[in-house]
């Protein structure tokens, strides 16, 4: 499992690329194996606010439902509408085509409190061990 | 790791499991695998080829001796007295006053030997129970619970795999519901035409020791290993129960679809009789019915099921649907507002997902032509 060396995580396992003023976020690969299969994602719509560990939106596998938290604060410009006919897209490339929103970030600042991919597989190690 | 993990029971084909990279989790007292490649997949190949399920959790127990059968009738609300060997039933086992202990099957393998399998669960619970009744009869039980390995071949293409691993002579002479013994590689073999996925196939039943190499063979006929997810996602398509979700103590038979079980007019006693007769005259409060998602959204169990913003019953099970591709659950409601194409709303976290009452079950196989079906009767 290889974490890509230019996105930011969270302990809670999600990912952002940033680009600009803009951060794209989904769930790592190591979060989308845990769950299994993913039938459903509820994202919030474009010009929602979402704050840094808050809550933005649900992820259902077939097993369970898990809460998605944001790894930044601002304003969603785009959901992935993608996902409501192909959640499993998450599974299957979850950097890609499983990315979930993009935000306009609002404090740039938060990104320095965020893991780099080396510390994010650090902590996924220890969770498996 | 949790401390639990350090007490949990192992089947006899845990390392089996552990080899083929399954993910283990603990249920009902034993690690057991949950998936090997994926719940869905596992669940298409049940659907649409063959899988096996490590069932060894499930309670197992003999009883034997001339009034064996007297035992089990009195245990049981079913007439499992008139089962003749080499068959068997599904039933309840019910308290005095008619709430559900367990549900069971019940085999009857020769005149004075039978077999009952109960949930993993309640197998603890089930053997006191049965132990506190067992005296009054001459029969005496046999705990072959951790002794021996269970394993449930299940789908289209069940029996064609089996044939080539347990022989084709004994696997063809089990119709549905029936029961047998054979030798496989020394050991005897149990074997019943029953399951829980919705599918045809055997769910058979060895020594624990001949437990991996009998669930090698099958991998070697190319049936794939499946976890308890999808063993879950398949009964609830087929609308079969699960006790401690859609049945349990407070439950009783005619408020779940289970009038088939209860057996009022043999004459015989049995636990539960008298308070299952007045609730048969009585009718019931609420009753079990199938639920299909009209939108997006998972109903899960726990949820509650609302009319016109009123709470009027909650689901039991819910979740997703492989086969049907959207959210299915089972739930109790009141008799009037559970008719098939009522709309109501499953309370989803707070948000209202439409949901249409449809009949049971989500799921049945599409009948096959009689060839499949062995030799003529």
């Amino acid at each position: 499992m290889v974490s890509p060396p230019e996105l930011k995580y969270t302990t809670e396992h999600e990912w952002v690329r940033v680009e600009g003023d803009t951060g794209t976020i989904g769930i790592t690969d190591y979060a989308q194996d845990q769950l299994g299969d993913i039938v459903f994602v509820e994202l919030p719509a474009a010009g929602a606010a979402i704050s840094s560990a808050q809550k933005f939106g649900e992820i259902e596998s077939v097993k369970a439902v898990s809460e998605l938290f944001a790894p930044v604060s601002g304003e969603v410009t785009e959901a992935n509408s993608g996902l409501a006919d192909s959640p499993e897209a998450v599974n299957d490339d979850p950097y890609g085509d499983g990315w979930m929103i993009k935000v306009r970030l609002s404090d740039v600042a938060e990104l320095a409190k965020l893991l780099s991919a080396d510390e994010y597989e650090a902590i996924i190690e220890a969770e498996d061990a | 790791m949790s401390p639990e993990t350090e007490t949990l029971l192992h089947t006899p084909l845990h390392a089996e499991h552990s080899a083929l990279g399954a993910r283990l989790v603990p249920f009902a007292g034993w690690e057991m695998s949950v998936q090997y490649a994926g719940i869905v997949e596992e669940h298409r190949v049940v659907r649409e080829a063959s899988g096996m399920f490590d069932v060894s959790h499930m309670g197992r127990f003999e009883v034997r001796g001339p009034e064996a059968g007297r035992f089990l009738r009195y245990l049981c609300t079913w007439d499992v007295a008139s089962l003749e060997p080499g068959a068997g039933h599904y039933a309840a086992a019910c308290r005095e006053d008619g709430g559900i202990l367990d549900d069971v099957y019940v085999f009857r393998l020769e005149d004075e030997r039978w077999l009952i399998v109960v949930n993993a669960a309640n197998a603890p619970k089930m053997l006191g129970w049965m132990a506190s009744h067992v005296a009054r009869f001459d029969a005496r039980l046999v705990d072959r619970h951790r002794s021996t390995a269970m394993i449930a071949v299940q789908g289209p293409d069940a029996l064609a795999r089996l044939d080539a691993v347990v022989g084709a002579q004994f696997v063809r002479s089990l119709k549905p519901r029936r029961c047998g013994e054979t030798d496989w590689n020394g050991q005897v073999l149990f074997a019943s035409r029953t399951g829980y996925t919705g599918e045809d196939g055997l769910e058979l039943v060895i020594d624990g020791r001949g437990g991996p190499a009998l669930w090698r063979a099958l991998l070697d006929a190319d049936v794939r290993p499946c976890g308890l997810g999808a063993r879950d996602t398949l009964r609830l398509e087929a609308a079969l129960l699960l006790y401690g979700n859609d049945i349990d103590e407070a439950t009783n038979p005619f408020e779940v679809g289970l009038d088939w079980v209860v057996t009022l007019d043999d004459g015989a006693d049995f636990l539960g009789r008298e308070a299952l007769r007045r609730m048969a005259e009585r009718g019931v409060g609420r009753q079990l019915v199938c639920l299909r998602a009209l939108g997006r959204g998972i109903m899960r169990g726990g949820h509650a099921i609302r009319d016109g913003g009123l709470d009027v019953g909650v689901v039991t099970s819910g979740g997703f649907s492989p086969t049907l591709g959207v959210s299915i659950g089972l739930g109790v409601l009141p008799p009037a507002l559970g008719e098939v194409g009522a709309r109501l709303e499953v309370d989803v976290r707070g948000k209202p997902l439409p949901v249409e009452v449809v009949p049971r079950p989500f799921y049945k196989r599409p009948k096959k032509s009689k060839e499949t079906n062995g030799q003529p009767a």
